[in-house]
């Protein structure tokens, strides 16, 4: 039998990962003090973002890609880690859950982002998405002896295996259709054959939005994100808010752009009343939230309504971006949630939004930090956000698509009113009791990382926005 | 020889019973099931044009199917099991900490 070896090269990113989760799950027997464990899976996805440089390339026949598009997808999984990681480690002794596998399941995660945004085959995205949202369950059901989390698991399980079903009956057609289950080899019979108008090929298209529409939390498939969000552990919201977000936008643009790229008018024209509606629904719902964790779910329904605009333009500009504004959401959503692990102390659970009154007074830094997140999620300048927001909607009015910027910005501007209520509240209200922060070292460096990268991102916006338009060249 | 349309009906007949059970049914154990109802109706597609088109691909898909929906029922029956110790039920509806 003659097998030969494949090329790993491309995929070392991967492996180093995977064997970095399975050092920690098992040295999590032998460690005692839990911290350390975080500390070797920070210095590993280091050295990980290091073998990112040489590993580009197609491997294991065709069905493992690695390009500049996956490479700058992985940054940002890389980015949604570290924050995370570097939130959790005190926030999870406070919540009595300071177990290793913890963060060995973090890490299985964002292997399983990896995989999706290098996947070339759709055999391989199926596996990269389960290992993501198998991993990512759990997470959001770690704290075991509270309802509420377990609930969030049960709702976000339950709804997630619904979509994947969705995403395998769509793989299923397009085998069926075109005998591959490669993504250029898709585009290649597509256009060879002329299938565009095949209702089959159709209905494929409808279940992929529909899966990955689950997956970036899109209404109308939005359902889950709220009582998911508020029910999981701070740290893992953030993880989530971000990652699985990132990934599911990472597969939607290959897949979109290559594989169903001769069909283009009609997902288009699907996704354009998604983006709408979930613009509508995450800016006007989250008006009426008493939670700060329900009301950064709602806000993050929102902002996946504006990174759509980027796939709606489908371009290459567009596409980048949406990258850009994805990596610029990273920082300043987990920025957020820190101070909200910081709020979180024994007895007292610093959710609701009146917990804000009069930070400024007694925690001037800490709401300053929070100022700059808002603003930023805002998209008032000179905060990323805004950078962010501008170049989205400008390829987008390059697109053709100038009614739809109209909408979006008018949603923008509906947004300011729960963003800056969290501002109001903390500075022009007196402070109704004494809230002690949860200080640690390891949320000062997340938090102080993530607001420099906010600012500098806002006023240096080049470096960024050039990084996302050289990955896309070649895509 | 069963012609490959009758597969495909009897897939689409599985996964849309699956569809069905799902949100019809408040028990979280036989949401469950439809679950597994619709990714056996996704592996019946999958053999029939993997015999169809005499290509390999599709059975490997349907190993990767049954492999991981084995996982995912570890996953969900320890996420119930977590849940019923701190609330003796599996009816949705009385799930609900979280409203809004």
């Amino acid at each position: 039998m003659n097998f030969q070896f494949p090329d790993i090269g491309p995929v070392i990113p991967e492996l180093i990962m995977t064997a970095i989760a399975l050092i920690v799950l098992l040295a999590d027997l032998l460690i005692k003090k839990k911290e350390v464990l975080a500390l070797f899976s920070i210095a590993g996805i280091a050295a990980v973002a290091y073998t990112l440089i040489g590993s580009s390339g197609v491997t294991f026949g065709g069905m493992f890609i690695s390009d500049g598009y996956s490479t700058f997808f992985k940054l940002i999984f890389f980015v949604n880690v570290i924050l995370s990681v570097l939130i959790s480690i005190k926030y999870i002794v406070i919540e009595k859950v300071n177990f290793g596998e913890y963060y060995a399941l973090i890490l299985f995660s964002t292997t399983g982002m990896m995989i999706m945004a290098s996947a070339a085959d759709l055999i391989v995205l199926y596996l990269g998405l389960e290992l993501m949202a198998l991993s990512t369950y759990v997470l959001a059901g770690f704290i075991r002896h509270d309802i509420k989390s377990n609930e969030a698991a049960l709702k976000y399980f339950l709804l997630g295996a619904f979509s994947t079903a969705f995403l395998l009956y769509g793989i299923s057609m397009i085998y069926g259709l075109t005998g591959t289950t490669n993504i250029k080899a898709i585009a290649l019979y597509i256009s060879e054959k002329g299938l565009t108008g095949n209702l089959s090929l159709l209905l494929s298209v409808i279940l992929f939005t529909v899966a990955f529409g689950f997956k970036i939390a899109a209404a109308p498939f939005h359902m889950w994100a709220p009582d998911v969000y508020e029910g999981a552990p701070t740290s893992i919201t953030a993880f989530m808010s971000v990652g699985p977000k990132a990934a599911g936008f990472a597969v939607l643009g290959r897949v979109f752009m290559v594989a169903f790229v001769s069909v283009k008018v009609d997902w288009v024209a699907i996704l354009i009343p998604i983006s709408i509606l979930t613009m509508g629904v995450g800016n006007i719902v989250a008006l009426s939230q008493t939670n700060i964790k329900r009301m950064l779910a709602y806000s993050s329904i929102a902002h996946a309504g504006y990174a759509l605009l980027g796939i709606i333009c489908a371009n290459n500009e567009g596409l980048a971006s949406m990258m850009n504004y994805l990596m610029i959401y990273a920082f300043m959503n987990i920025g957020a949630f820190a101070v909200i692990t910081m709020l979180r102390s024994e007895g007292f659970r610093g959710e609701d939004i009146t917990d804000y009154e009069g930070l400024a007074k007694t925690h001037p830094l800490s709401a300053a930090l929070m100022l700059i997140f808002m603003f930023s999620l805002t998209g008032i300048p000179p905060t990323a956000g805004f950078i962010g927001k501008l170049y989205i909607f400008m390829s987008a009015i390059n697109a053709g698509y100038t009614w739809l910027v109209v909408i979006a910005v008018i949603f923008s501007a509906i947004s300011a009113y729960f963003y800056l209520r969290i501002v109001m509240y903390m500075y022009m209200k007196e402070p109704k009791e004494v809230v002690t922060l949860t200080k640690s070292p390891s949320t000062g460096i997340a938090l102080g990382v993530a607001a420099v990268a906010v600012l500098v991102i806002g006023i240096f916006p080049s470096f960024l926005v050039d990084l996302a338009r050289a990955a896309i060249k070649g895509f | 020889m069963v012609p490959l349309n009758w597969y495909m009906l009897l897939s689409a007949a599985v996964f849309t019973i699956g569809v069905f059970g799902f949100l019809s049914r408040r028990n979280i154990i036989i949401m469950f099931m439809s679950i597994e109802l619709m990714l056996n109706g996704v592996n019946i597609s999958l053999i029939s044009f993997s015999h169809y088109l005499q290509d390999m691909r599709g059975q490997i898909l349907a190993f990767f199917v049954i492999a991981v929906a084995a996982a995912e029922a570890v996953i969900g029956l320890a996420i119930v099991i977590a849940l019923f110790r701190n609330k003796a039920t599996v009816h949705v509806d009385k799930i609900n900490e979280m409203k809004g």
